[in-house]
């Protein structure tokens, strides 16, 4: 089983269009959509969701009012300026404290600290995950809930759920959407799978993430191969890229035109392979036959 | 003057422009005399200087505190480990381990061993870069390759918003806490999106953010024309203002993609621009002046935050 992750250390460079096009031409795959901040890839494969489950990522605090005695003990000892003074007044004191749920990283000082025992301390629900049928074969997702923590937590779990469906259906291949950055639900998109493929457009800009993106996938030891996309915006930059992947063992998978089908496909919901039946297409084609090619054991 | 205004500029989905309006706003407003200063808190891709361009004064690193152990004055007591909610510090058969990455730095470890055998140590996350940019105040962060903390690196950022200039904050994408840190205590916001279902769908959750953020905001459309006009009915339905269109325009992309400013070599798109600031100026200040107010008393006395800078300019 091999797990290839499609990320783009800048975002909007077309990571979804092209995830959403390979699960069109693979045909025993199992889809990931781990871009968890902003989940799109489900407006195209248009999952017929079969499961769902609550994601919890960690625990969250929050003031009893009744008990609550006003010391300030909670505000002492949070780093996240999330235990705020501004509750209603009990039976006790006239103001009591409050957690803004969205500052506290749910750290559980407070509720270690408070004298009174005023503190619940519960498991936060985060999000949820789902487990669908696609027209292209089984999907997981997920949504994230408004202003939630713990992306990390959540993309591991969905391609640890992808992974137990391929093995259980026999399928060979995992596709990811990653998400665009550095950071932790990047990190947890990549880290062990057996090919990253980075996607970029030709801009000062999309070099320039490229460079942190393709370092983090040095970082973490994972083979990676480029995708230039719209690379005719700007020609020059794209040789440029083309001549510093070579210049880092890496290989250039493809490259693809600016071609507005990209957007009326996706207004359409239909994958780019299916919508259009240009050289667009065959572009992406061979980029696919050349992910495939690099992931043949050697 | 809206000298005293925080602005960030957010999308949920990437690449839709919020480098490219936030830049161009900052250095067009400074162009008309306004005091303004440009904050890239997209600090794991930070593209603004690419634009901007500035000449950089001075630089600093940025640390946060993770735990220290000392294993002569450990006794093995485990305290450490039950308290830690990240497992970021583990204690197995009087041996203690820490994942620095792990860490939160919310100081729980070195607060709660009763034998004194840990201390916080700084741990480098990123860096912070000062500078001038055609009468553009920059501050930029650049998180360090394979480091998580990218909230710290945020808030670090903020700590240098001037009180006396038009702040305009780039804002990473996406909808989760990087964004929420970045947008926290800003007067304003502007969301950028395209006229595309990817587009929208990014714009719903980045709504749903900001309205459970309570801050007042509205939004920009950039590709103006590229695919349909659900956007337009769904701000219309919300009643949400769109102050201004970008149209799609292929000499944009081109000024984008060699790093210049589109203001400078296009001068159609000055109207635009000086239609946004004719907006921005309506802007009332200090909505969000309580929580803003909180958050600055607490950073000033240096005293809990949870990320610092090695050298102050
Ligand atoms: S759990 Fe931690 S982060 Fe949350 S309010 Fe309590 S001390 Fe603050
Ligand atoms: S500071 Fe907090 S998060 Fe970091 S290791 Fe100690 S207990 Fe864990």
């Amino acid at each position: 089983m091999k797990e290839i992750v499609v990320i783009s250390g800048k975002g909007g460079t077309g990571k979804t269009s092209i995830v959403a096009s390979f699960a069109a031409l693979a045909n025993n795959a199992v889809l990931a959509d781990c871009d968890v901040d902003a989940a799109d890839l489900y407006l195209v494969l248009e999952p017929d969701i079969k499961q769902t489950h609550d994601f919890s990522g960690g625990k969250l605090a929050s003031v009893i009012t009744e008990k609550c005695i006003g010391c300030g003990r909670c505000e002492e000892v949070c780093n996240f300026d999330a235990a705020v003074f501004n509750g209603p007044p009990n039976d006790v004191v006239e103001r009591t404290y409050t957690i803004d749920s969205i500052a506290c990283e749910g750290c559980g000082l407070c509720v270690h600290y408070c004298p009174v025992d005023a503190i619940e301390f519960k498991d936060a629900v985060n999000g949820q995950w789902f487990i669908s049928d696609t027209r292209f074969g089984p999907m997981v997702h997920a949504r994230l809930g408004i202003a939630q923590e713990n992306s990390g937590k959540l993309v591991s779990l969905i391609r640890k759920q992808s992974k137990q469906i391929a093995a259980e259906q026999n399928k060979d291949l995992i596709i990811v959407d990653g998400s665009p950055g550095i950071g932790c639900p990047v990190i947890a998109s990549i880290v062990g799978a057996d090919l990253v493929l980075a996607v970029t457009e030709p801009t000062i800009s999309g070099q320039h993430d490229l460079d942190r993106v393709v370092e983090l996938t040095k970082h973490f030891k994972i083979p990676t191969a480029v995708c230039v996309n719209k690379y005719d915006i700007n020609v020059k930059i794209t040789k440029a890229i083309e001549k510093k992947a070579l210049e880092r063992d890496l290989k250039v998978a493809g490259k693809i035109t600016y071609d507005i089908a990209v957007t009326k496909a996706q207004i359409a919901a239909r994958s780019i392979v299916e919508y259009s039946s240009n050289g667009l297409k065959d572009q992406i084609v061979s980029l696919w036959e050349s992910v495939l090619d690099i992931l043949k054991p050697s | 003057m809206p000298d005293n205004l925080v602005i960030a500029v957010a999308s949920g989905k990437g690449g839709t422009g919020k480098t490219t309006i936030a830049t161009n706003l900052a250095h067009y407003t400074a162009r008309l005399g306004q005091k303004v200063q440009y904050l890239d808190c997209d600090v794991e891709e930070p593209n603004g200087h690419i634009f901007l361009k500035p000449k950089i004064d001075f630089s600093g690193a940025v640390t946060i505190d993770v735990p220290q152990v000392d294993l002569e004055k450990c006794t093995g007591c485990g305290k450490c480990g039950e308290i830690c909610q990240y497992s970021a510090i583990i204690c197995i058969k009087e041996n203690v381990l820490t994942f620095e990455q792990l860490c939160h730095s919310c100081s729980g470890c070195w607060r709660i061993c009763p034998a004194d055998a840990i201390k916080p140590k700084p741990l480098n996350i990123g860096d912070i870069e000062f500078g001038k940019a055609s009468g553009v105040d920059f501050v930029g962060g650049k998180l360090r390759i394979g480091y998580v903390r990218t909230p710290s690196l945020i808030k670090e950022v903020k700590k240098h918003i001037k009180e006396d200039h038009l702040a305009i904050i780039d804002v990473p994408p996406g909808t989760s806490c990087p964004v929420v840190e970045a947008v926290r205590g800003a007067d304003f916001v502007l969301l950028i999106t395209e006229p595309t279902p990817f587009g929208l769908n990014d714009l719903k959750l980045t709504v749903g953010l900001v309205r459970e953020m309570n801050l007042p905001f509205a939004i920009i459309i950039n590709r103006y024309g590229i695919g349909n006009n659900e956007v337009e009915k769904y701000c219309a339905a919300e009643n949400i203002d769109i102050v201004l269109k970008l149209p799609d325009d292929r000499r944009i992309a081109e000024a984008y993609s060699s790093g210049r400013i589109i203001v400078d070599v296009l001068s159609e798109y000055l109207k635009q621009f000086s239609e946004l600031y004719e907006y921005i100026k309506r802007i009332k200040v200090g909505i969000n002046d309580k929580r803003r107010l909180r958050v600055r008393r607490k950073n000033k006395s240096g005293f809990r935050s949870s990320s610092s800078c090695t050298q102050d300019p």
